[in-house]
């Protein structure tokens, strides 16, 4: 184990706040499409104006969130592919445990990103309010 | 890991090695001696004041299981009452007393706590710790639940049961229902789900905190990981339903018209609370089953997990998107289309996290040698049913097609496939598998089959049934059903199953109950798992473990030599009670590094004292007796008070404990590392999702009304609202300095900073108050003016706690039992205060604020 591969995965620089990361991102988008969809279905005086405009929002809003998702996924990828060491990574050692936290975030990554393809793709389909 | 290298400071593996010879049989005795006294348990009426989690647990799940038996026979009686047309068994409002109870006793009385007791009773050995963190906390939890749940379940032989279904909607539970059932579920429960709130505390601690050394996280059981997303989701879960509770309630008693649409309410506000409890909770339920599931499958293939990550994975996952289902129960409300579509997505989203994990249990059978046994079983049993029941949820989840099925018994079916698969099956499993650790005896193998195929099959005749039954058009939740629609042999076939299906439950509790003679006829580790709760001798000692093992494996008993002779010859970590008293380890989040040696406090009956006056608090309430309520409410409080005080931050008699192995911890931990801290994170995290829950039902109002915050009624303005804002801020800066001062040993700066963030306190919370009191808003004209008043009381209460934790600071110092270096109590006490700054700030933005925006 190298110096910096040692000093990378001490413990004092790992949270498990990344590993929620992704999916938060995932949750936010979710709670503003959907806190979108009920102001201008609802709070915006008829049920027709601006709501392409907002779904349009929702789209690009997930094209941003897809990067962040990515670019935690990048990081999570980095750790996991930490240099050395044979799997499956369930040695009690700093860096298999390094190995596991980025492995599971790339994952989580992963599943949120399809998740907001889901929410993007349904309103491509679902063109209005009624 | 544990250990420095001292030559160039970097922390280094060195893993702690199980000493080479084992101490001497005199030492050996002496020891256990020790611990023995130290965990034994009280005898005669005193057993009732036990708080370990081995007893607690069992008490724990008996009386879940004794629910669970009480919610059947509620079935039972709806079966009879649905085995032919027109049938008089049970009349009208009878019938929708028992089909209420039977939900709310299966959901909230067995599906959820039975996680919560198994986890109590196992989750330490699993992960191979003597106790939890905060033993009079579960013991507090059970006895709320026990009086709690025998209030609900009680009301039925009075006729008084509630009767709006088990999820309680408005207008009917509103304005059509005057007695008492109603009240009884709203505060009944909101009681039970405090006691839920709790013991996911001490869960979640539990996990983070409490595990042997070197269990790294990437090498902590599954059920660990399970009981960590499961607890966070109670955590974000319940409190929807708790405000939700708290608005119909205040309905009810006040007529404050959150859900009267004449007076600017709206019934759905509800079903967007309930179900935002209601969807997360499928898989509050679901999920630690699914661990038992994960600890018997690895057993059973001899092999460990296939896909540790992966699992790891779906459980997270499935955590999250599970907050993004709620509105897939509400689809026929006539929400926009494009919500219904947003829903629609997420909810064929978290199909793939579900997915994945069952994959991983198939793989895992794949790559092992699997050995047929009764738990592997049931699983098998269990997967098979619950898949039926997610393919319908599939289907459901379609908005086009939930239009058709909705309110039919197809979703009975389908709900009763996934929770019976999804959970009854597993949790039978569990019993078989873990049923040895309880007292060193073997369930019979004979019985296990026979209940099977009882309950296997019983289940499949009667819910199968059903699905042509909802798709033909049989409404659920109707006492009866009309001849002639082509309904009445699947009825018949559907009730005979029921009674089949009680029969295995028979089968099973006689099995669990029957008389086994003395000793244990159990082997240690009988299933030949690799997982440490099997460390546990036949049958099982007070103590839990003999000594803390040192981890370096995901299967301990399988992969490190002579592990179970080490850990019984305290060749590890703390294998003494020097001190005579309950000890346990405290290690750090990730990587498991021993941090604090933490006493737990014995045997009291304060728990139970403390749960009887906070169930007042509840229960009198329902019957209008609103200064019982106070009065027991004031005792409740002392009570609690003085448990906080006699048996928590209690200052040790030397600053460290050498627990072994050249490695000493302290016994004193405060801020960030220490447990109580964690708690209060945790618990305020909870707190905190209350309150976004309320904010949310203003927001809610404003997109469904043009004119909300209605331009004729005056609002509580900005000045008092803002004056209180700042008096908190104040008296929250001056606790922050008070803990510095406290820190620093300056007495005069702390006691003179303390009375004045109280005054200041004091005068936020007048100032709060005084916005809706000046501009003479009534709570009952409006909605509106019922959210500000409820946004501002519910600031104002909390700004109350902080003064009383204020106070108790105080007197802990003048008492001498906190000082600068012993400071936990106001350490935690400024984090809750950080959470009262955000609650106060969030309310005068709202009520102060918002309307400038129109």
């Amino acid at each position: 184990m190298t110096h910096e591969t040692q000093h990378e995965a001490a413990e004092e620089r790992q949270s498990l706040w990344l590993l929620v990361l992704s999916p938060s991102i995932w949750a936010a988008h979710f709670l503003a499409s959907y806190a979108a969809a009920a102001v201008w279905c609802g709070a915006v005086e008829d049920r027709t104006s601006g709501v392409d405009t907002m779904r349009i929002g929702i789209v690009i809003s997930g094209a941003a969130a897809l990067a962040c998702i990515g670019f935690i996924g990048r990081i999570g990828w980095r750790k996991f592919k930490l240099a050395g060491g044979e799997p499956p990574f369930d040695k009690d050692t700093a860096e298999d445990r390094h190995r596991f936290l980025g492995a599971a975030t790339v994952l989580l990554s992963a599943l949120s990103a399809v998740a907001i393809v889901y929410v993007c793709l349904s309103l491509l389909f679902v063109r209005n309010c009624l | 890991m544990v250990g420095r290298n001292g030559t160039d400071g970097q922390t280094v593996n060195k893993d702690t090695h199980p000493l080479a010879e084992a101490p001497s049989p005199e030492v050996l005795r002496a020891q256990e001696a020790r611990l023995e006294e130290a965990w034994k348990p009280p005898t005669g009426w005193r057993y009732w004041s036990e708080v370990n989690n081995s007893i607690v647990g069992i008490w724990y799940t008996a009386l879940v299981l004794f629910y669970l038996l009480f919610g059947g026979v509620l079935a039972l009686l709806m079966r009879i009452q649905l085995a032919v047309p027109g049938n008089t068994f049970l009349n009208p409002n009878l019938y929708a007393q028992v089909f209420t109870l039977h939900g709310s006793v299966m959901m909230f009385l067995f599906a959820i706590p039975i996680f919560e007791a198994v986890s109590i009773l196992f989750l330490p050995q699993i992960m191979g710790a003597r106790e939890l963190p905060f033993p009079r906390l579960s013991a507090f939890g059970f006895w709320a639940f026990l009086i709690g749940g025998m209030f609900l379940c009680g009301s039925i032989f009075f006729n008084v049961a509630p009767s709006g279904g088990w999820f309680m909607y408005p207008p009917l539970t509103s304005r059509y229902q005057p007695g008492v059932g109603a009240d009884m579920w709203l505060l009944g429960f909101s009681f039970i789900e405090v006691s839920a709130i709790a013991a996911a505390v001490e869960l979640i601690v539990g996990v983070l905190k409490c595990r042997p050394p070197g269990m790294r996280i990437h090498l902590i059981p599954l059920y660990a990981w399970y009981v960590l997303v499961a607890g966070g989701m109670v955590l974000f879960a319940f409190p929807p339903l708790i405000s939700g509770s708290l608005l119909l309630e205040l309905e009810r008693a006040f007529d404050w018209p959150f859900f009267d649409a004449t007076r600017g309410g709206d019934p759905l506000l509800w079903q967007h609370l309930f179900w935002l409890f209601g969807h997360p909770e499928v898989y509050i339920i679901f999920l630690p089953s699914v661990a038992l599931v994960a600890m018997i499958v690895p057993t059973f293939a001899r092999t460990p997990i296939a896909g540790y990550k992966w699992i790891v994975l779906s459980a997270i996952g499935t955590g999250f998107l599970s907050f993004g289902l709620w509105v897939h129960h509400m689809f026929t409300t006539g929400l926009p289309g494009i919500t219904l579509a947003l829903f629609s997505a997420a909810s064929q989203a978290v199909a793939i996290p579900t997915g994945v994990q069952l994959f991983c249990f198939i793989a895992t059978v794949y790559v092992g040698r699997l050995r047929p046994s009764i738990p592997m079983l049931y699983v098998a049993g269990g997967l098979a049913t619950f898949v039926i029941g997610g393919l319908t949820g599939v289907m459901v989840a379609v908005a086009s097609f939930n239009f058709q099925a909705h309110d039919t018994h197809f979703v009975v079916a389908h709900l009763h496939s996934v929770l019976i698969g999804g959970t009854i099956f597993p949790v039978i499993a569990g019993t078989y598998y873990f049923f040895p650790l309880l007292n060193g005896k073997l369930l019979s193998e004979k019985l296990g089959r026979i209940a099977f195929w009882l309950l296997f099959c019983g289940f499949n005749i009667t819910f199968l049934p059903m699905h042509f039954t909802g798709l033909r058009g049989m409404a659920r939740r109707v006492y009866t059903y009309p001849a002639g629609m082509g309904l009445e042999q699947l009825n018949l076939v559907s009730s005979i199953g029921a009674f089949i299906l009680a029969a295995g439950f028979g089968v099973l509790m006689w099995d669990i109950l029957r008389p086994k003679g003395k000793g244990s006829d159990s082997p240690r580790n009988p299933w030949d798992a690799g997982s440490l709760e099997w460390l546990q001798e036949m049958p099982g000692k007070s103590w839990g473990v003999r000594s803390i093992p040192e981890i370096d494996s995901r299967y301990p008993l399988w992969d490190q030599p002579n592990f179970v002779r080490d850990v019984d010859e305290g060749r590890f970590f703390m294998p003494d009670a020097e001190e005579g008293k309950r000890e346990m380890l405290v290690t750090s989040i990730i990587d498991a590094k021993p941090q604090q040696c933490l006493r737990v406090p014995g045997p009291s009956f304060i728990t139970l004292i403390s749960a009887i006056f906070l169930g007042g608090v509840f229960i009198f309430p329902t019957f209008k007796m609103y200064w019982s309520m106070a009065v027991s409410g004031v005792i409740a409080l002392g009570c609690i008070l003085y448990w906080l005080w006699q048996g928590s931050g209690v200052i040790p008699e030397k600053d460290t404990k050498f627990i072994g192995h050249g490695v000493t911890v302290p016994l004193y931990v405060s801020g960030p590392s220490s447990v109580g801290w964690w708690a209060m994170m945790i618990t305020m995290l909870a707190d905190i999702t209350a309150f976004v829950s309320l904010l949310f039902g203003y927001f809610f109002y404003w997109t469904l009304h043009k004119d909300f915050p209605p331009a004729s009624i005056a609002g509580p303005g900005v000045a008092w609202p803002v004056i209180g804002l700042l008096a908190s801020l104040g008296s929250w800066a001056l606790t922050i300095l008070a803990r510095r001062w406290n820190r620093d040993e300056k007495p005069t700066a702390f006691y003179a900073g303390m009375g004045l963030a109280v005054l200041l306190a004091v005068f936020g919370g007048y100032a709060l108050i005084a916005g809706p009191q000046i501009a003479a808003m009534d709570p009952k004209v409006h909605v509106y003016t019922a959210l500000v008043w409820l946004l501002a009381i519910w600031a104002v209460l909390h700004i109350a706690a902080g003064i009383v934790m204020q106070l108790y600071c105080v007197a802990r110092r003048y008492a001498g039992r906190m000082t600068g270096k012993y400071d936990i109590d106001i350490s935690n006490v400024t984090l809750y205060w950080h959470f009262v700054t955000i609650t106060v700030a969030a309310t005068v933005a709202v009520i102060a604020g918002f309307p400038l925006l129109r």
